[in-house]
């Protein structure tokens, strides 16, 4: 499904110093007006995937399309892309309100009228109060509206976020990401967020890229790429998975799929851990293998179990997904 | 007894006697007895303590002394401008085109070899190269670019502002390098990313963040070009004045009082001018 606004990675390759090669040979289509997530390791290629789309680093080779123009070799500000910066990046000399308008500024936009549209901006990511203080009197939470709000003046079709929630703290991160959400939302532009955070990808997500070793390891719906991991990598990196080897193959299966069963297999605790809805047991099964089952809360304090006890587990053979590598 | 010394207050001031003894010492007492002796008279053989206003009365009452001034202030107006954008360039150069770190050490020892040797020496070799049959004219000549030696360049103010200069850009390379390497690189990719151009980037970013920086290199080029006599002595030959020439030469006369009279006014000066430089900038919040 093409949209007018779609961005597209052909072929793209980056090689640093000549052999290091961060980003391999990656070709995907990035639906306009969608929230894709950049989800890997640190050290995977995401951020060097962005930064390429941002035009911050140089591509080795390949192309790069934004609604249908190759902007491989245009300079960040012309390609239609904005970035939202890990740490912000605000001006710390400008008020919030100059930091804002700072790119209207570049392009020699009046100061009355830039100001206006900067007020605009800052209406929109609620912060019409703080327009007159220097970054350094706001908290990091205040600091990221003020940097989306730079980056969202230029009207981008495309805004690039570079693990923006990485420095706020848990509480402040879940309600900024519902902000996002919603942003993108209104807006109806594309967010490309590089994240490591699984739940941060499922949470926001439209479709989750999965990045491992500078290739693109899966890609497709969030609920797809949890439910029907297609590698290990996959299964174990977005967790919640057991990944069982069979003589048949390798298998992902949920953890939430095994429960406790008389008339099942034979296992022995080995670490209880209560989760609040969940215990997730820690389990040795046979053939050496170990399991992790998230067991509702009410049905294992029916009958609570202690590490070195024996249990017996049970699962629908249907659930179990094969997995491809 | 050991109550007392263990009182934080007590500690505090045991800790910040040292160096205030110091300070009163070669610092305070120092200032405060040129103070004293600029109050004094002098006769052709003698110093007389007392309290009289004659040393300032004739230091005020003469023309000589806001010509002498005069030149003192163009002096470090003109080695300010020049060092100021020798060294921010020089700086820039360094922090942000200079890539690797070996390189950035290499380079920035380079710039202090000049002060591998004393003031005097660096100075004086500048005679045998400016001078009517140096170095700088003969090749001139031999290039065809001019017909007769330039007289301008030895014994004059460009030769004295030329030593300054040499004397005293490192002053301002260290303090703006220093700054500059602490702006977050990322800022500047957020300019791009507005759309600023270089020179937009240099005009809107870096050079407001490297304020402090600036404002220090100028404190120290200021202070060190107002309170100079030796170089203004032997690049000038002797024919220009600065105050502290001035002072010298009442000192070389044992005119003491009138010495200490001109140092005062002349630490006056420098205090306001730094003064007014802290006004613009508030260095200890930018710091």
């Amino acid at each position: 499904m093409r949209t007018g606004h779609d961005l597209e990675l052909v072929h793209v390759t980056k090689r640093y110093g000549g052999s290091a090669v961060a980003v391999a040979d990656v070709s995907h289509l990035f639906v306009g007006g969608s929230y894709v997530c950049l989800l890997g390791p640190s050290g995977c290629g995401k951020s060097s995937t962005l930064r390429m789309i941002a035009g911050h680093e140089t591509v080795t080779e390949g192309s790069i399309l934004l609604s249908g123009k190759d902007v491989t070799r245009l300079p960040p500000a012309r390609r239609g892309t904005a970035m939202m910066f890990q740490s912000y990046a605000l001006f710390p000399h400008l008020s919030v309100t100059d930091n804002v308008a700072f790119s209207l500024k570049m392009k020699g936009v009046e100061a009355a009228q830039r100001r206006a549209k900067a007020a605009e901006m800052l209406e929109l990511v609620d912060m019409g109060r703080y327009a007159d203080r220097l970054p350094a009197q706001l908290s990091g939470g205040q600091q990221q509206r003020v940097a989306l709000a730079r980056a969202l003046i230029t009207g981008p079709q495309v805004l690039l976020l570079d693990e923006p929630l990485s420095a706020l703290d848990p509480f402040l991160r879940i309600r900024m990401r519902a902000e996002l959400k919603r942003l993108q939302r209104e807006l109806g532009i594309s967010f490309i967020h590089v994240t490591h955070g699984q739940d941060e990808a499922l949470a926001l997500a439209d479709e989750i890229v999965v990045m491992n070793n500078a290739k693109i390891e899966q890609a497709g719906p969030a609920r797809e790429v949890f439910n029907a991991p297609r590698t290990e990598f996959v299964a174990r990196f977005m967790g919640g998975h057991n990944v069982v080897a069979l003589p048949q193959g390798r298998f992902a299966l949920r953890c939430d799929e095994i429960r406790l069963d008389p008339a099942g297999q034979e296992a022995v605790v080995q670490a209880v851990e209560y989760q609040g809805a969940h215990v997730a047991l820690t389990l040795r099964a046979a053939g050496d293998q170990e399991l992790v089952a998230l067991i509702p809360e009410a049905t294992f304090f029916e009958q609570p179990k202690n590490p070195g006890e024996s249990v017996h587990l049970a699962w629908d053979e249907g659930r179990m997904h094969r997995l491809q590598a | 007894m050991e109550r007392i010394l263990k009182s934080p207050n007590v500690t505090g001031w045991l800790l910040a006697a040292p160096l205030t003894l110091v300070l009163a010492a070669f610092l305070v007492l120092p200032i405060v007895m040129i103070v004293i002796v600029s109050f004094w008279t002098a006769t052709d053989f003698s110093i007389v303590p007392a309290f009289s206003w004659e040393n300032y009365a004739f230091l005020f009452g003469s023309e000589v002394t806001y010509r002498v001034f005069l030149n003192t202030f163009k002096y470090a107006a003109i080695t300010w401008a020049v060092t100021l954008v020798l060294g921010f360039t020089v700086a820039y150069f360094l922090a942000f085109h200079v890539r690797s770190q070996t390189w950035q050490t290499a380079l920035f020892l380079l710039c202090t070899i000049p002060f591998w040797t004393s003031n005097i020496i660096r100075m004086i070799s500048w005679i045998p190269f400016l001078g009517r049959n140096g170095i700088a004219n003969s090749t001139l000549i031999s290039l065809g670019v001019i017909d007769e030696p330039l007289e301008w360049l030895l014994f004059s103010d460009f030769s004295v502002i030329l030593a300054f200069v040499h004397l005293y850009t490192l002053f301002m390379v260290v303090p703006i390098f220093n700054t500059m390497m602490r702006i977050d690189r990322s800022l500047l990719e957020a300019a791009s990313d507005a759309g600023a151009s270089g020179f937009q980037t240099l005009w809107n970013v870096i050079l407001p963040l490297t304020r402090p920086g600036i404002m220090i290199g100028s404190i120290f080029v200021i202070t060190l070009v107002m309170g100079d006599f030796i170089t203004v002595r032997f690049m000038s030959g002797s024919q220009a004045a600065n105050v502290g020439r001035l002072i010298s030469n009442d000192i070389a006369l044992l005119q003491y009082p009138s010495a200490s009279a001109t140092a005062v006014v002349l630490l006056a000066t420098v205090l306001l001018t730094i003064g007014i430089l802290l006004r613009l900038v508030d260095i200890r919040k930018e710091l």
